[in-house]
């Protein structure tokens, strides 16, 4: 060791107590953070857990419907995943599809403004989503979900009578569609323009098509920001309220027919619409609803997370 | 140059802070004479302080009205109204958290009993009818631009037993009309609404054989087309073809309105005829000396039976004397005529009638003199 060196090592080493501190106060903040948003998590599991629960132990004669809590939530959790599952259904292939485009088929100076105007998708309010849905979709769909009706009413999907003003579950999953695009094509685009270079002008360099080398390379790497893009926009098509709320048509029990007026409520729709009325025994009915929701969301991500972290594993 | 930094931040927020402060206290000043109280005798003394309702979504447009009327006589009287729905007032005027409440059903009976503790005894609590809209059956069928019908017709359609506009039982109701060959799709509310439960009353009253649910805020048939508030069963009415609903008539704008029969008659919507069916219908007797809830008759001929009532809940003292004189002027312009006018002006709802007047006066001029 040098004259010089020995002189940086008692530097730093007389430097060390404040750096420390500085080290403490951070580590400190970083953790209390952390700490803050478990206890903010634990405090809304406890709320609903503790208001839901004398609905839960009511007699089922209180409870409206007159049959209990479980048969007055399971259509309307039937409802939520129904209307989450076409939304997935329609925005995952479509989202991912774009991303790709974005990141690998567009010319750079369109790739760019493609961004911002997906972006732009999700800026705007969910209740203007339900107002086009009703206003523009809905009445587009009439005649669509009609000939749907009247040709292949023998799959159970379409077995009408189709809704006179469109505003069925269809509409409402693809509107939720439209909402949840954004949030999947904005994280899949950054991890597919992340692909290392090198492994796809490998798979170029050994002959593949475009199509192929992306299949071979882009998609396997991208494979667990895929899942969590799509977790992330599942999780707001389950908890979306505004949009369903005015877009369905809610008169109904548990049925696969979409294109009917008579459709289950999701659970935060029907939250919405019943709170601003109801009191005592109903409300606790309402939060248990919520907390049914909660759960459904909380299992949904932590199956997701497993999977993700399988995926990294190899 | 940390430190010029960090001082020139502090400066900034203490600036901020003292602007923050100047006009927070120039908005307590204005408002601050509170020592002026008014007497509580005297209509147009100017009365001042804060008063916070609650309640009836159905009265909020009247209310914005009502709210604006006084303030014109007494500009540094604020009131506010959350229109959070009649079940949310009354709960929160139960547990004192508001004033006053707007409720489109009167009291349930372990309510009133809550609702009498909060005001100190029965004969503390008043509780008036203020807000009558008519409820107008609306339609859109191409080719039709008159429709009548009776209640057992009205009730077997949103029944879902009749399904085409060309049915015989329609057509019984309307000889002159050319009704289509067009499926019925008959639109409700999904929000639970005074509306429903005050339509769903009718139905019940006037067709029992053919209505068979009990009246209830929520719809109880299923199957049919729900839409959300009054403005969503419009737009759904609008939008589609052989639809038809039931809504606050001032929000129907262009669409056709069914006649309904009363009696042997076919009675429009109108203002006066609302109005009418609380003159006819009896008091119920309730406890309290103030408490004006009515069952309603609704096969009275010559009125409009589809009607909403809506209520106002308060108490005749509050536990300063400026409250209840704010709370009573609020109370007095809200039924005198000019209030209702303005209401009807606002909101589209009929003015109650003289003869109501003068029964709920006496409930408004005991507030704020309660022992």
């Amino acid at each position: 060791m040098s004259e010089a060196e020995f002189d940086t090592l008692d530097a730093i080493a007389v430097r060390t107590p404040t750096g420390r501190r500085g080290d403490k106060i951070f580590a400190g903040t970083a953790t209390s953070a952390a700490v803050l948003i478990l206890a903010v998590l634990a405090g809304v599991a406890i709320f609903l857990i503790v208001e839901a629960w004398p609905a839960v132990t009511a007699d089922g004669k209180d409870i409206s419907g007159g049959k209990g809590l479980i048969s007055y939530i399971a259509p309307l959790a039937f409802g939520t995943l129904l209307a989450a599952g076409i939304a997935c259904l329609v925005a995952i292939p479509l989202a991912i599809s774009v991303a790709l485009f974005i990141s690998h088929f567009a010319p750079p100076r369109l790739a760019q403004p493609l961004s911002y105007i997906i972006d732009l998708l999700a800026a705007i309010p969910s209740v203007i989503y339900g107002l086009w849905g009703v206003a523009v979709l809905g009445p587009a769909s009439v005649t669509i979900q009609g000939w749907l009706a009247d040709h292949v009413s023998w799959i159970p999907f379409f077995k009408g009578p189709a809704s006179a003003t469109g505003r069925t579950m269809l509409v409402a999953g693809l509107v939720l569609a439209v909402m949840i695009l954004p949030i999947i094509t904005a994280v899949a685009r950054s991890v597919f323009t992340q692909t290392p270079r090198q492994l796809q002008e490998a798979a170029l360099s050994l002959g593949a098509t475009r199509w192929e080398m992306i299949r071979m390379t882009v998609l396997p790497f991208g494979k667990s920001a895929m899942i969590s893009a799509s977790m992330l926009g599942l999780g707001r098509a389950l908890g979306e309220t505004m949009a369903v709320a005015i877009v369905l048509s809610v008169s109904g029990d548990v049925t696969f027919n979409l294109i009917s007026s008579a459709n289950p409520s999701t659970i935060a729709a029907h939250i919405a619409l019943d709170f601003p009325e109801s009191s005592g025994i109903d409300v606790n009915a309402l939060i248990a609803a919520g907390l049914v929701l909660f759960a459904v969301t909380l299992v949904i991500n932590m199956a997701a997370r497993a999977v993700i972290n399988r995926e990294v594993r190899y | 140059m940390m430190i010029k930094r960090l001082l020139l931040v502090l400066a900034l927020v203490a600036a901020l802070a003292f602007v923050v402060a100047g006009c927070g206290d120039a908005n307590d000043s204005s408002s601050g004479d509170s020592g002026a109280a008014a007497s509580s005798d005297g209509g147009s003394k100017e009365v001042s302080g804060n008063s916070a309702g609650a309640g009836s979504s159905a009265q909020d447009a009247a209310m914005q009205a009502w709210i604006a009327g006084l303030q014109s006589t007494s500009p540094d009287a604020t009131v506010s109204y959350d229109p959070v729905g009649s079940g949310g007032g009354r709960e929160q005027f139960v547990s004192g958290g508001v004033d006053f409440a707007g409720s489109d059903s009167a009291l349930a009976d372990d309510e009133l009993k809550g609702a009498q503790d909060r005001c100190g005894g029965p004969d503390n609590l008043i509780e008036i009818p203020v807000y009558v809209s008519p409820i107008a059956v609306i339609y859109n069928v191409p080719g039709v631009d008159t429709l009548q019908l009776s209640p057992e017709t009205a009730a077997k359609i949103f029944n879902q037993k009749i399904t085409n506009w060309n049915d015989a039982a329609i057509a019984a109701d309307n000889p002159d009309a050319k009704l289509p060959d067009l499926r019925i799709s008959p639109v409700n509310r999904s929000d639970e609404s005074g509306t429903t439960a005050n339509f769903t009353d009718w139905l019940s009253q006037a067709a029992p054989k053919d209505w068979t649910y009990p009246p209830d805020g929520n719809w109880p048939v299923k199957g049919g087309e729900a839409a959300e508030g009054t403005s969503g069963v419009v737009d759904a009415v609008k939008n589609g073809k052989g639809t038809i609903g039931y809504a606050d008539e001032s929000q129907a704008g262009e669409l056709g309105v069914a006649k309904i029969k009363v009696g042997s008659e076919y009675v429009a919507p109108s203002a006066d005829a609302a109005a009418a069916v609380l003159d006819k219908s009896k008091e119920s007797t309730d406890a309290g000396k103030y408490v004006f809830t009515f069952t309603l008759d609704r096969k009275v001929e010559g009125t409009y039976p589809v009607t909403l009532v809506s209520y106002q809940i308060a108490c005749t003292k509050y536990d300063s004397a400026d409250k209840g004189a704010l709370v009573k002027a609020l109370y007095s312009y809200i039924i005198s005529p000019e209030g209702q006018d303005a209401a009807a002006k606002n909101a589209g709802s009929a003015p109650i009638s003289d003869q109501l007047r003068q029964q709920i006066q006496p409930a408004v001029d005991a507030i704020g003199s309660g022992s």
